[in-house]
């Protein structure tokens, strides 16, 4: 039988759900207003007040928020409560203008810990279980996510972080770890090395909440039959809280939003006009319970499609497909959102010729980043060791920017494709 | 002897370095040593020719990195101990050696090594007096 972490709100009526919408977004946006001068000069840009939004059918009248006003709000020019209220940030990698940055009072924390206590449950988590969160923990919102949520479903919570793979199977056999929480590239690794050392009989493994990342249904398969599990898929940002916006439910039909923190939209990416249901677009949010960060109609730049169907789990929110895209051109590496033009800034410092490409390939369910850069005669010298030095301080410089690894191949000048003048900038050679 | 070698950056893919020897024999550049450092992604291929100014410019012509490194090239005796005897000077006259290499051929019962070092013209001088 389906069991939910909070049944009157999972599978309120679709009219209780759109009261509740109603009556918080006129208060969000009120809130706003009088606490966010960025936000309200927006509105009165488009010569609205509070006023003008009554309720749900208003939501399309208001502007936009995008990663730009992030950047030209960094950082504390969309929060909406003093400083001395809030309790936590989180925030994403990259540097200023790309990092995001996101504050939470006690109340925001409660709620996200909530919506993740609900994906748990939705995967079958009890009191009784022992869940495992290879998440990172840290700035990166899935460790404390899942962490906050697995606590209020009262399981034995093993705040693992990522990393260190013979440590996290010796947990997972020894403390018998039921639910595993982490990326899925990650969750396939740990699947496979499980398989290579014969442990699958020792572990005791159930279900996984998986997300950060794009993963295919080849992969899901491919994980639940290693691990002998039922894997789900979990969404959310930084800027909306972190992952628990969205959740999978026994359905494993799509992503159940939750409608009373968040209202979703599909629009056009081109011309921003609302699309009618069922269309493909990009998502938009706006928070309706946050206080310290309240995003109003944030475009997320994910393109997926919202469906209504009935589901035969009985929750009534609205479900979210697997996003099938970007309408910008960020890459979620590793679960790591990297920018091409974050690259391209490194290499301009670093000495190197703007002309780069990027590729990005799954091998062994694992993503690998690779930069090709052209050398130059300014670079090259007769000495390998010269240039091995250059490029190790490269290749540090495109970490501590983009908090990952990547390898960084040098190659002869014009050597790197240009189609009809154009450089083609990025190779994603993953299929999902 | 001081001469100017030629550094050349290829990358490891097939044919790279056959568009350079066939750059140079086209133009009837003759080779007189080579030597390539590799990594898994690149190598830097160290030519020794004997029109290095002509040969640079063809090669730069056709989209190659080219460096010019003044190396100096050192007539070793072609018996046990040879090579040893000319180390131990560079040694004793402490130059840091950054790479070194053989050249083709033999001649008067000499080999002929080309020196990539910290102080060219110093180790020039020192051995000058050796022959």
């Amino acid at each position: 039988m389906e069991r939910y972490y909070q049944p009157e709100i999972e599978t309120a009526s679709r009219e209780q759900i759109l009261a509740w919408q109603n009556e918080r977004l006129v208060k969000q946006v009120r809130h706003v207003w009088d606490n966010v001068p960025y936000y309200r000069k927006k509105m009165e840009e488009k010569g609205l007040t509070p006023d003008d939004i009554r309720g749900v059918e208003d939501l399309r009248k208001l502007p936009f928020l995008s990663k730009d006003d992030l950047r030209d709000a960094y950082p504390y020019g969309l929060l909406a409560k003093p400083l001395k209220d809030c309790v936590r940030i989180q925030s994403t990698s990259g540097t200023t203008g790309r990092r995001v940055v996101a504050f939470y009072t006690q109340h925001d924390i409660d709620l996200w810990e909530d919506c993740c206590a609900r994906a748990i449950v939705a995967a079958g988590g009890t009191s009784e279980d022992v869940c495992h969160v290879s998440y990172g923990y840290g700035l990166f919102t899935g460790g404390p996510g899942l962490n906050g949520g697995s606590h209020r479903v009262g399981c034995l919570t093993l705040p693992m972080s990522s990393g260190n793979t013979d440590r996290q199977l010796q947990f997972m056999v020894d403390l018998g770890s039921t639910i595993l929480c982490c990326t899925p590239s990650y969750a396939a690794y740990l699947a496979e090395s499980i398989h290579e050392r014969g442990l699958r009989d020792q572990i005791k493994l159930k279900a996984g909440i998986f997300g950060a990342e794009a993963w295919s249904e080849e992969m899901r398969r491919d994980i639940e039959a290693k691990l002998g599990i039922k894997a789900y898929d979990i969404y959310g940002l930084t800027e909306t809280s972190g992952p628990g916006v969205a959740f999978e439910c026994s359905e494993q039909t799509g992503m159940h939003i939750n409608e009373d923190h968040f209202i979703a939209e599909i629009i056009d990416p081109d011309t921003g006009e609302v699309l009618p249901e069922g269309s493909k677009g990009e998502l938009v949010f706006t928070s309706i319970t946050k206080e310290a960060f309240p995003l109003l109609r944030y475009r997320t730049r994910d393109i997926c499609v919202l469906s209504r169907k009935p589901c035969s789990c009985g929750r009534t929110h609205v479900k979210m497909s697997k996003p099938m895209g970007r309408s910008d051109d960020m890459l979620i590496v590793k679960g790591v959102n990297v920018f091409p033009s974050q690259i391209e800034t490194v290499l301009l410092e670093q000495g190197y010729p703007a002309n780069y490409q990027i590729v990005v390939d799954r091998v062994n369910n694992s993503d690998t980043l690779e930069v090709m850069v052209e050398m130059t005669p300014e670079n090259f010298s007769d000495s390998l060791g010269k240039i091995t030095e250059m490029e190790k301080g490269l290749v540090a410089a495109l970490k501590a920017m983009l908090g990952i690894y990547a390898k960084v191949r040098l190659v002869a000048p014009k050597s790197i494709t240009r189609s009809e003048g154009k450089a083609v900038r990025v190779i994603d050679k993953r299929k999902i | 002897m001081m001469i100017q070698q030629l550094s050349v950056f290829l990358e490891n893919r097939a044919g790279q370095l056959s568009s350079v020897t066939e750059l140079l024999a086209q133009n009837h550049v003759d080779m007189q040593a080579l030597n390539i450092a590799e990594t898994a992604d690149y190598g830097v291929l160290r030519l020794i020719v004997d029109m290095p100014q002509r040969a640079a410019g063809l090669l730069r012509e056709n989209g190659f990195i080219v460096r010019e490194t003044p190396v100096v090239l050192i007539p070793v005796s072609d018996k046990p101990g040879g090579l040893n005897a000319v180390l131990n000077t560079i040694a004793a006259a402490n130059i840091d050696i950054e790479y070194m290499y053989s050249g083709m051929g033999q001649k008067n019962g000499l080999a002929y090594m080309i020196f990539r070092v910290s102080e060219p013209e110093k180790l020039d001088s020192v051995l000058s007096g050796l022959f």
